[in-house]
């Protein structure tokens, strides 16, 4: 019989975070930050089929670098669990915590039990009603969660990025000036000699979770809109950044009389109403006392 | 959520599969419990035992369609609800309208919403009106057992089909059956205890070409005519201000008319009635 050699637990360990390491650094960053008027998302990418950056429920949006097969699965994964949370409960009662920790749970089973861990790391982010308020969970290859400070950067050189994005972003950046400076971060590193590379609109993935709307808040912006935010002509960016206008939200989401979203309804019309309890009390809250955030 | 115990905490496989677009589907792999139809029932009817919904009148428009519904739930000869809601949205160019047992309706428009949106989340596209209306289908037959029983929900779906070549003519209407269907039809189409009279109002006051103002106008008409002919179907009561629920769905998205825009239609309609009361 041959001999089986003896490898010791950190030496599996080092070896797997070795490969999926150097998988996540080999392809191009993702950029996630919380500005003014939500969540923004910048990813190079440079299929528009192949996202990078999706929606999983109301106020959650998932983004990933690595290997596409691997945090597709976990995309689903997650649209699952949210939705069937969604279903047996309420909408309101999906929350973005619940989401990391599954993902969490499961990146770490993988890493741990199979030989071959998943070369991803993928952030999940919820929008909150101040920026304050938003979550922005790193969840890396070893199943290690992290709350990042209302900014972090993924995949490729993700430390430089992560410092070009740190010296300028603010909370209460506009989403012109969120845009430039992901772009501007993203475009630091990669370039020949070390200059900043400037990155086309059609190489990037762009996408918002809009603070102000009520139901699904989460958007793309591509073509037009996008050129526009890029080269900073405001009048016209702003006027696209919301292609379907609808009303802000104005107080906390109330639970729905059926699981389909908020925004389906129209415009919130149903304060007022004589017809009974249900609505009451909506409205008259500000903006911002909206979600009640959960304890860390 | 049906999974044995794994003490790793990571989400069982049935989340990670490559699996279906499907969210019904997949509850029957993950959660069958959630589903309505694979409930055992004890023997026996239940009819009588829970409120029912009643009258539901859908028309198609130039702008798409409009679809209205009494707010009246009925338990045998008793008045069990003068605010139920039987219309909804389903997704963002979609509505669904439901009559039968109330309790099996709305967990059936919760799934099929659900249902909508998943697939629009894993495949970045939204499903065509005609797969909607097979969805729909689909989760009607699977209560067959139970409205043999007595447990019957019958939907009626309308939508605005974004593939339509003639946008004055891409408001459509699916109308089900306890075996499931779809059957579309042309024009309007009604459903529940009221909808004989609804119908009939319908046939004499519809007409292609319609606009969206027209055509509520119509519905509440036609809600009115079933109001005044079926015991089960509540008409607008002006003294507790509960008017129908009107929504509409056109290429810009659903919307349900407010409080205030309903009880405009509603109060010209019974202003209109004490006039002429055939209408």
């Amino acid at each position: 019989m041959a001999m089986q050699f003896y490898a010791s637990p950190e030496q599996i360990m080092r070896d797997r975070s070795e490969l999926a390491r150097k998988g996540i650094a080999r392809g191009r960053s993702a950029v996630m930050l919380s500005y003014e008027g939500g969540v923004l998302f910048v990813a190079e990418n440079l299929s528009s089929a192949l996202h990078k950056v999706s929606e999983i429920y109301d106020r959650i949006a998932f983004a990933a670098v690595g290997r596409y097969n691997e945090f597709e699965n976990l995309r689903r994964a997650g649209v699952r669990m949210a939705d069937t949370t969604g279903l047996s409960f309420d909408r309101r009662d999906v929350t973005g915590r619940a989401l990391a920790n599954a993902y969490a749970q499961t990146l770490g089973a993988i890493f741990t039990e199979q030989s071959k861990p998943f070369e991803v790391e993928i952030c999940v982010a919820e929008v909150g009603g101040t920026p304050e308020d938003d979550e922005l969970y790193r969840i890396t290859y070893d199943g290690s969660v992290n709350d990042e400070p209302g900014r972090m950067a993924m995949g490729g050189q993700a430390e430089a990025v992560t410092g070009a994005l740190k010296a300028d972003h603010q909370l209460d950046m506009s989403l012109e000036a969120a845009v430039r400076l992901a772009v501007r971060a993203l475009g630091s590193v990669g370039g020949e000699g070390g200059a900043p590379r400037t990155i086309a609109a059609s190489q990037l993935e762009v996408a918002i979770l809009d603070r102000r709307r009520v139901g699904r808040t989460f958007r793309r912006i591509t073509g037009a809109p996008l050129t526009a935010l890029l080269n900073g002509s405001p009048a016209e960016a702003t006027g696209t950044e919301t292609p379907d206008p609808k009303l802000p939200a104005t107080g906390p989401d109330k639970p729905t009389e059926s699981a389909a979203s908020a925004d389906l309804e129209g415009p919130d019309k149903s304060t007022g109403s004589t017809t009974g309890g249900k609505d009451a009390g909506n409205g008259n809250d500000k903006p911002g006392q909206g979600k009640a955030k959960p304890a860390k | 959520m049906a999974a044995a115990f794994d003490p790793s905490g990571r989400l069982p496989d049935v989340f990670l599969n490559v699996g279906t677009s499907s969210f019904t589907q997949f509850l029957s792999a993950a959660a069958p419990d959630l589903l309505p139809g694979r409930r055992p029932l004890p023997p026996g009817s239940a009819t009588g035992l829970v409120p029912h919904a009643t009258t539901i009148v859908t028309l198609t428009t130039t702008d798409g369609v409009v679809m209205a519904g009494d707010r009246r739930g009925t338990m045998g000869n008793l008045i069990s609800s003068r605010d139920m809601r039987k219309v909804h949205p389903a997704d963002a160019h979609s509505l669904v309208g439901f009559a039968g047992t109330a309790g099996i309706a709305m967990e059936l428009v919760r799934l099929f919403q659900v249902e909508l949106e998943h697939y629009e989340k894993i495949e970045g596209a939204m499903l065509s009106l005609d797969g909607k209306a097979n969805r729909l289908a689909a989760m009607v037959r699977s209560n067959l057992g139970a409205a043999m029983q007595g447990l019957a929900v019958i939907p009626i779906f309308a939508g605005f089909d974004l593939a339509a070549a003639d946008p004055t003519r891409a408001g459509r209407i699916f109308s089900f059956d306890v075996a499931g269907g779809p059957y579309e039809e042309v024009g309007y189409d009604g459903i529940g205890s009221g909808s004989l009279f609804a119908k009939s109002a319908l046939k004499k006051r519809y007409r292609p070409g319609m606009s969206t103002e027209e055509a509520i106008r119509v519905a509440v008409e036609a809600l009115y005519d079933a109001a005044d002919d079926d015991s089960a179907t509540g008409g607008p009561d002006l003294s507790r201000r509960i008017y129908p629920v009107v929504m509409t769905a056109t290429a810009e998205g659903t919307n349900r008319l407010s409080d205030a825009e309903a009880a405009t239609v509603a109060e010209a309609v019974v202003a209109a009635r004490l006039e002429n009361p055939g209408g």
